[in-house]
């Protein structure tokens, strides 16, 4: 276990402590709400994980700057079969002139842009709407479960199953 | 920029402890705001905007306001202390360590030449900047374009739970809707 090892890794190992975290509420304690609140903990712990593996290094987030976006869907527009040299370099051009419109900084920096990966993200934002579905779905069961059995606690309910 | 996220996963560690360890519901379902809070402030360190976002609207707003409806409706009933948690804490740790075990051969982060960075070989940022006609946001467009069908099983996901909670909840007022008319006929 070297420190290069732990600084590469440390990451996951905490996003795991928060996993680890949920799993004990959701496994120790007895009110539902509070397991629910588990669950949501854990869910977001998915989350990190999957957007700690998207990171590059020295990466920027994956929006590419309006200059160079203007530049290429001008190049895509006039890139036939036959001519698409041409456009590309004229996209290029259009790409260092607008950079340099903006200052020398820019300019350095739009030779090579590194973005990380757009994918986890994206596969996170669903998670993250299906899981606020499965939240509030939890939450309605749990309302329902105090009007029939007037408690949330769970051994209460279970001896309430019991006695009757 | 190391001391933030140091900071940012301290905070989220004590966060997450204390939601654990505290017994009022209130405190709790605040410091589950905060917690979603300080992990979209991480996902913005991480590159991931559009997320961080979402988990801020999403996470600390609706689903803080969810819980707190939900704990109007069935009372500040505290989590009462119970004698043995040593079983889910054995549980948890085991489960723990072997995740741990699992990370050791993990590609480190950051790495560029990561599976999860190699695999899509004309990478989607590239793909995109063809496809989409200078729409600046990659996200966007895999979301929407690339991954419609995964965006278009969400949305069935959303209405469908929906309908549920709707079901669920609406249960009840017929019942009672139906009761109150019956004690209304045995009372007169």
């Amino acid at each position: 276990m070297t420190l290069e090892s732990v600084a590469g890794l440390y990451n996951y190992w905490v996003v795991i402590f928060l996993m680890m975290t949920g799993f004990y509420i959701v496994l120790a304690r007895k009110n539902l709400i509070k397991s629910v609140i588990g669950l949501n903990i854990f869910q977001t712990s998915v989350f990190l994980l999957y957007i700690t593996m998207g990171k590059v290094e020295g990466g920027t987030a994956p929006i590419v700057p309006p200059a160079i976006a203007a530049a290429q869907a001008h190049a895509a527009h006039g890139s036939d079969a036959g001519h698409a040299a041409t456009p590309h370099v004229e996209g290029a051009h259009e790409v260092a002139h607008a950079a340099l419109q903006h200052g020398g900084e820019l300019a350095s920096t739009t030779t090579e842009i590194i973005y990380s990966n757009p994918l986890p993200s994206v596969l996170m934002l669903t998670a993250i709407v299906v899981g606020i579905a499965t939240t509030a779905l939890a939450l309605a069961l749990v309302v329902r479960i105090r009007e029939d059995y007037g408690t949330v606690d769970e051994e209460r309910i279970l001896e309430l199953d019991r006695g009757e | 920029m190391n001391l933030i996220v140091f900071a940012l996963l301290a905070l989220l560690a004590i966060t997450a402890v204390a939601i654990a360890q505290l017994r009022e519901l209130w405190a709790v379902i605040m410091f589950t705001g905060i917690y979603s809070f300080l992990s979209a402030s991480w996902m913005i360190i991480l590159d991931a905007p559009d997320v961080a976002f979402t988990e801020a609207a999403v996470g600390a707003g609706i689903s803080t306001v969810l819980m707190l409806s939900t704990m109007a409706l069935t009372g500040k009933a505290e989590d009462i202390p119970r004698k043995s948690s040593v079983v889910p804490l054995f549980v948890v740790i085991v489960t723990g360590a072997t995740l741990v075990y699992g990370t050791l051969d993990m590609p480190h982060f950051g790495s560029p030449d990561a599976p999860v960075q190699v695999y899509p070989d004309p990478s989607f940022v590239e793909r995109s900047e063809a496809d989409m006609h200078g729409l600046p946001n990659v996200v966007t467009a895999l979301l929407a374009s690339y991954r419609g069908y995964d965006t278009l099983g969400e949305t069935t996901v959303v209405l469908t739970a929906g309908i549920a909670v709707l079901l669920i909840l609406r249960k009840n007022e017929d019942e009672q809707d139906d009761t109150a008319p019956l004690a209304r006929n045995k009372s007169s």
